[in-house]
């Protein structure tokens, strides 16, 4: 189609991208970031971490196999908009059940395509994350949605996004957290763990069942006390939108339970972890977000490829007395991928072991947890500790 | 782990002569790994008997031998330079299978050469199907069911399990050659019978049928740390039942979700690590069952293919290159990734746009044979286009192809056109025209079995076709929407067709317009890293990434897909102009559409602009660049045929000028020069029309040589004796040939010896380069004609005056650059035939075999330097002969007679070069893969072969006249044109159909006779040295 209806992606620094609509039709607002993965856009959206972001596909073309209940993350989308070169009208796909464009419309996901994503994307490469409205015409304007914006009109989508608040120091896990702890009637067996949820993806829990652990989820507040009470075995931090720094009541309940059980964390949950030990945090540049970043496991020199989505990062030196040592960097840029820590059995990744999307290279992660927690009450100690100073000379 | 220091000789196998299934990516491949290892401070030793190539250049390697693949030549070299490793894994199907002889014959052992890259044991896993099977089975793989038969009797038993229809695959055969897709038991009986036949092993798979399933390949690239990566995935426009090189293919995948794509990436590295391939790329192919996702593995290449090759220009990950790093023992994470320059190899590459590979066929110069496609590979090249979106990419790619049959698809009926929906060259073009007619996607799906993706994709182009014309009048067309229609790929020409206006009045406009294309850059990395490549493809967006630079710049216009008449010379000539110019001082800027090629490498020119050779995308490119000129000559008749358009369009070309060009190819100009000069010419008319051709003919009087003008290869070119066969003949041209050429009549001097002759000219002074003697006479297409260099049988006086005559043509015409002229010799006179003022086929050949580069001096006298200044002023005189011979695709084109015309049918060359010209000749037909015996039985049929069957006999061989029963002989000579001859191509007996041929074979089988043939090093023939030379 030649003729489509109109939109624009209006940038806080004043830059405005004329578009066309596509899904719900409406106007939002967020975070505008990119993510490089050629595949799983549904799990993409469904992320509960996208919580407040608008994302760009790299990929020109999204859409192409439609949207399969299979492959949620979560239970709805929380991207706030979705912007790609080109959204498919029509999909192919044995496992398909809707459109992408039925699916936005049933979740009311405001999205943008027919832009130049690539100029985009360079422009958040070298500028850094930007906030930004998408705005359809047939939203304001439904007797003329083919005809254009004018600069005036323009203006007020750049002012409404300079307006709108900036994700840094907020908590932005409150809208995406469980509101009441919950578990899973057919996973009744295994090892005990309680999941904090901060926006978990359904693949972690499906992952760490698959080695034999009973998940509960429990919501962001739940306290050291209320998660002991449950008699657990192992203890999840989740990935989940945001800054992490202001989730100070998490850092808290890490802190105590630091040591007491047997640890893994996620994106968010590792950067909880390094708060809670002490250390900081910082705001990237345009963070990570993909399914080709390649990380080097200190531990064995193995190289992973890897899916992340991340836009804070830990900074390893700010963690006091060495309590945590890097496992896992990033070959591209260096950044902290991976810790342990070096007298507990706890440790994290900055990455998503779980993938949905992205390879798979890194599901040895969940088999190291279950061994932590199996060694747990045994009397030959951490392994993970053990590599650690094995390894590291720690 | 850092590079290895103990080693420091490795020896690259190269794959022979440019055939069907092997092409000019195992130049591609070769180049970038011999450049890397050098770099790397290694001595490189490289065998390759195809002079075609760049990667023997004698600059490349250290050694360069262009001796057979055979494992005798293979041994020689090893023996005299003692390599501490093999690399086999870069040079296809031939270096794989020669590494493997090798290792079986115990050479390898006996000097201590490490296999490196893959191993035996990982070959053997790879390539032979029973242990592929296993190993698939014991990692829980699912393979086709299926097993492998050794007889015909097995065979039949088994077939009754799988039913019908059955697919037969032959083990260790080049591009599948032999097999297919049985549909009756019939067919199954004479494939499965072919098959058994064509495999060394003697043995063919016979599977279930997975016809109509969705294809993937993915490209695998592992370290020896056993980091394995991904580098893309492609997916296949056509599916399962078409070989992955005859299908149009798209990159990355389009219709796979992450769980689908994970689970084929799973696999992959679960594969590639218990086939064992230590480092390097493989290709791994998959199938998927559309209705349910079931996945199975087809096969699995432990080595850099045609896949690698278009992988690498899809991604910009130089597999290649990376593949021969890592053979050494560098790590992914040790070696940078030359885009980002600040991130590793360690990877996988991530894209932003849109890749379609098609292929290009050469159904029509093989004509009776079938152009259904099927599970044995028969195209003989392919582009490749970048497009922001499928639409825009596939569009390109079709207008890239040079083979456009939209305008006759156009007239024929909607039965007619459905019953081109078998799988075959033009399918595309027959389901778009069938969109046009309102066929829906669902029934062109239920026909063909294209994902009902990829024909949306093409029913939305088909759309906008429509769409276009309900925008207003073009002359209205606001910026935007000349956007957005030129972003769906159509061309000013297409949008022309269809709003009623001229390509460049559509170009006005549009240009009026402000509607220029932006150039794009291909970075492994969506844009997340700035990249230093300078790699590009146009589209119509908003940010243009290329800046513009003030150094003076050169465009050198490439040679498209590869075809019959049109192959890797041409790739070899143009990258030379590139090296040539940029010493000169010069940015350089490729454009060419072939991702099999060195000149779309990205480290080859300063920029490389990976676009279709059309008016339009070139021109919009000089004008974006503003180069100081163009260089048309070098890339063949591609480029070539765009010079005028392009200088009318302001474009300065650089070199021969076009009305030059113009002065050569018309024939009555060319007649009216030759006239001048004195140069004897066959007598020649031009007809404008088939009733003028027949009175034309009559006046000149039989035999004539007929052919339309203005066509490459000698396409639609032959001898006819009388006016029935020229009728004839000249309705099939008309049927087959676009437009209403004109028809070229010349006198046909029957039994004329032919000779080639490359020269260079500065405008001011000509040099004849080298002279080369045709094997076979006149009447049989220069291109497959075997060739001397210097001549044998000229008389000095002759030779001289050829050259003179040569030269002055060159100073008349006012050539700069390079010149070919075609010469016949009957009766002590040298009669001119053709002469075209551009890059020959020969270029190369000869440029080794007088040790001096000609294309790159071509590019210089391009530029405004002088012979002189070149130091080129006299024709050399060489110390050797050389000989080229050609490799034939007859056995891929089932049916047809393998007998040479002039229509030129080979696809590659080899080269042979000895002191002895008749040990040359024997050399270089064992170079193009003619296992000539020196013991046996030969089998002549045909009179005027008594002088053969004496030097045969005389060689020891046992003549006979006359076949003895249905038993075939070692060697054929059949100049009858007799079925024998077919049976004896496909049984692998080496044939010869010319008696000029047989000749030459007899003197070089009684040559060889005896004689322990030694190896020289291309840079030991240019130094004068090498003493173990073999005469």
């Amino acid at each position: 189609m030649i003729r489509k209806e109109r939109a624009i992606l209006a940038l806080e620094d004043g830059t405005v991208y004329r578009g066309y609509a596509f899904g719900h039709r409406g106007e939002t607002v967020g975070e505008v970031v990119f993510n490089t993965s050629m595949t799983g856009y549904q799990e993409i959206m469904t992320d509960p971490s996208y919580n407040g972001q608008i994302v760009t596909i790299t990929y020109p073309h999204v859409g192409n196999y439609g949207v399969a209940i299979y492959d949620m993350e979560s239970n709805k989308p929380y991207v706030r908009g979705f912007i790609s070169r080109e959204f498919s009208g029509e999909y192919s796909n044995h496992r398909a059940q809707q459109s992408l464009e039925a699916f936005m419309q049933q979740y009311g996901v405001v999205s943008i395509q027919g832009i130049d994503t690539r100029a985009l994307v360079r422009r958040l490469r070298s500028g850094g994350v930007v906030k930004g409205v998408i705005a359809h015409r047939s939203f304001t304007h439904p007797e003329d949605p083919y005809g254009e914006f004018t600069p005036a009109e323009e203006q007020v989508y750049v002012q409404r996004a300079r307006d709108h608040q900036d994700i840094d120091g907020h908590d932005m896990t409150r809208e995406v957290t469980t509101a009441l702890p919950y578990a899973f009637p057919t996973l009744r067996h295994g090892k005990r763990v309680v999941l904090m949820d901060f926006g978990i993806k359904h693949t972690i829990i499906e992952r760490l069942a698959e080695v034999g652990i009973e998940p509960i989820v429990v919501p962001a507040h739940t306290t050291p006390a209320q998660i002991m009470a449950l008699q657990p075995h192992g203890l999840f931090l989740s990935n989940g939108p945001g800054d992490p720094a202001p989730l100070e009541y998490a850092h808290r309940t890490a802190w105590e339970l630091m040591g007491l059980l047997p640890t893994f964390g996620i994106c968010l949950g590792h950067q909880i972890l390094g708060l809670a030990a002490g250390g900081k945090t910082f705001k990237m540049k345009f963070g990570h977000r993909g399914g080709n970043q390649p990380v080097k496991n200190l531990l064995t020199g193995n190289v992973e490829i890897t899916s992340q989505n991340h836009g804070y990062a830990v900074d390893i030196e700010s963690i006091p007395d060495g309590a945590f040592v890097a496992t896992h960097v990033n070959l591209n840029d260096g950044t902290l991928e991976g810790m342990a820590h070096s007298r507990y059995p706890v440790f994290s990744v900055q990455y998503h072991p779980e993938a949905s999307p992205g390879p798979h290279d890194s599901r040895y992660l969940f088999d190291r947890f279950i061994e932590e927690i199996d060694a747990f009450d045994g009397a030959d100690g951490s392994p993970v500790v053990k590599a650690v100073a094995g390894r590291l000379g720690v | 782990m850092p590079k290895r220091t103990d080693l420091q000789t490795i020896l690259i196998l190269g794959s022979g002569p440019i055939q069907i299934g092997q092409a000019a990516e195992f130049d591609y491949s070769g180049t970038q790994a011999l450049k890397a290892l050098k770099k790397e401070g290694y001595r490189v030793v490289l065998v390759n008997s195809n002079p075609a190539t760049i990667m023997t250049d004698p600059d490349l390697a250290d050694a360069t031998y262009l001796e057979a693949l055979t494992p005798e030549f293979v041994r020689k070299v090893i023996e005299k330079e003692r390599p501490d490793a093999l690399l086999p894994t870069l040079g296809g199907q031939t270096a794989l299978n020669l590494a493997m002889e090798l290792h079986a014959n115990g050479t390898l052992a006996e000097f201590g050469v490490e296999l490196i890259g893959a191993n035996a044991e990982a070959i053997h896993k790879g390539e032979d199907r029973e242990a592929f099977q296993a190993a698939m089975r014991k990692i829980g793989v699912e393979t086709a069911r299926g097993k492998m038969v050794h007889s015909l009797e097995e065979a039949v038993e088994y077939q009754k399990e799988l039913g019908l229809p059955v697919v037969i695959r032959p083990s260790f055969t080049l591009g599948g050659t032999g097999g297919g897709i049985a549909h009756t038991y019939e067919d199954f009986l004479r494939i499965t019978e072919g098959g058994l036949r064509d495999s060394p092993v003697h043995s063919v798979l016979l599977e279930e049928s997975i016809l109509g399933w969705k294809e993937y390949e993915l490209e695998v690239m592992r370290d020896h740390a056993d980091t394995v990566v991904i580098i893309t995935s492609i997916e296949n426009f056509d599916p399962m039942g078409v070989h992955t090189g005859d299908s149009i293919t798209v990159a990355p995948a389009q219709t796979l979700s992450d769980v689908e794509y994970q689970r084929l990436r799973d696999q992959s590295l679960a594969i590639i690590r218990e086939i064992g391939v230590d480092t390097g790329g493989s290709n791994i192919q998959f199938a998927v069952n559309p209705d349910n996702g079931r996945v199975i593995v087809i096969e699995m290449n432990p080595r850099v293919s045609r896949s690698s090759a278009l992988a690498s220009k899809a991604t910009g990950f130089p597999i290649a290159k990376i593949a021969a790093l890592l053979a050494v023992g560098y790590h992914l994470d040790e070696l940078p990734n030359d885009i980002t320059r600040v991130t590793p190899a360690a990877f996988e590459p991530t894209i932003d746009y849109v890749v379609t590979k098609i292929p290009r066929f050469a159904f029509e110069k093989f004509p009776g044979s079938s152009d259904a496609l099927g599970t044995q590979m028969r195209s003989v090249g392919e582009v490749m286009a970048i497009g922001r979106t499928f639409k825009e990419s596939v569009q390109k790619a079709l207008r890239s192809i040079e083979a456009d049959v939209r305008g006759a698809f156009a007239e024929m009926g909607v039965e007619e056109l459905r019953g081109l929906l078998y799988g075959n060259p033009r399918r595309i073009e027959a389901v778009l025209e069938l969109l046009r007619r309102g066929e829906g996607v669902q029934a062109l799906h239920d026909a063909t079995k294209i994902d009902r993706w990829f024909l949306s994709q093409l029913q939305e182009i088909v759309a906008a076709e429509r769409e276009l014309l309900d925008l207003g009048p073009i002359q209205s067309w606001k910026y935007e929407v000349w956007r957005e229609v030129k972003r769906l790929g159509f061309s000013d020409a297409r949008i022309g067709e269809l709003v009623g206006l001229s390509e460049l009045e559509v170009r006005a406009l549009r240009k009026a317009a402000k509607a220029t294309p932006v150039y794009k850059t291909v970075d492994t990395c969506a844009a997340e890293f700035e990249a230093y490549t300078p790699y590009h493809y146009s589209t119509y967006e908003w940010e243009d990434e290329v800046k513009a630079t003030d150094k003076p710049k050169v465009v050198i216009l490439g040679s498209g897909p590869n075809r019959i008449g049109q192959g890797v010379e041409f790739d070899y000539a143009t990258v030379h102009a590139v090296w040539a110019l940029q010493e000169a001082g010069f940015e350089t800027i490729m454009v060419n559409s072939n991702p099999e090629t060195v000149s779309t490498d990205y480290d080859t020119a300063d920029r490389l602009y990976f676009e279709p050779l059309t008016f339009e995308d070139v021109m919009n490119i000089v004008e974006h660049e503003k180069p100081v000129g163009v260089i048309v000559q070098l890339g063949g008749q591609t480029p070539l045929k765009l010079a005028k358009k392009l200088a009318e369009a302001g474009a300065p070309i650089l070199g021969t000028s076009p009305e030059t060009i113009h002065q050569a190819e018309d024939r009555a100009s060319f007649n009216a020069l030759c006239e001048r000069l004195g140069l004897p010419q066959p007598r020649g008319k031009v007809a404008e029309t088939p009733a003028q051709a027949l009175a034309l003919a009559a006046e000149l009087g039989f035999p004539l040589m007929a052919r339309p003008s203005y066509v490459l290869g000698g396409r639609a070119m032959r001898t006819v004796h009388s006016l029935e066969e020229l009728s004839a003949y000249l309705s099939e041209v008309y049927a087959a040939v676009e437009g209403q050429p004109s028809i070229l009549l010349d006198q046909f001097l029957e039994g004329a010896l032919e000779l080639d002759v490359d020269l260079l000219c500065d405008g001011k002074r000509a040099v004849v380069a080298g002279v080369m003697e045709h094997v076979e006479a006149a009447g049989v297409h220069s291109g497959d004609s075997a060739c001397v260099l210097p001549p044998v049988s000229l008389s000095p006086d002759l030779l001289e005056r050829v050259k003179r005559d040569t030269e002055r043509l060159a100073l008349e015409l006012g050539v700069k650059g390079l010149m070919n002229v075609q010469w016949a010799v009957k009766d002590g006179v040298a009669y001119i035939l053709e002469a075209n003022p551009r890059a020959s086929r020969t270029v190369p050949f000869v440029s080794k075999a007088v040790h001096h580069p000609l294309a790159k001096s071509a590019a210089r006298i391009a530029v405004g330097h002088t012979l002189e200044q070149i130091g080129f002023t006299e024709t050399p005189a060489p110390n050797l002969y050389a000989v080229k011979e050609v490799h034939l695709p007859f056995l891929k084109f089932a049916g047809v007679l393998p007998i040479l015309g002039p229509e030129m049918k080979s696809t590659g060359e080899s080269m042979g070069l000895d002191t002895d010209p008749y040990l040359a000749f024997y050399r270089a037909a064992l170079g193009a893969k003619s296992h000539l015996p020196l013991s046996g039985t030969a089998l002549l049929l045909g009179e005027g072969l008594d002088e053969v069957a004496a030097t045969l006999e005389g060689a020891g061989l046992r003549v006979l006249r006359e076949q003895e029963g249905d038993t075939l002989p070692d060697l054929l000579v059949d100049v009858t044109a007799s079925p024998l001859l077919r049976a004896a191509l496909e049984r692998g007996v080496p044939i010869v159909s010319t008696r000029e041929g047989a000749v030459w074979t007899a003197k070089a089988i009684a040559a060889a006779q005896g004689r322990e043939l030694g190896v020289r090093s291309l840079q030991e023939w240019q130094r004068g040295a090498g003493a173990d030379a073999s005469s």
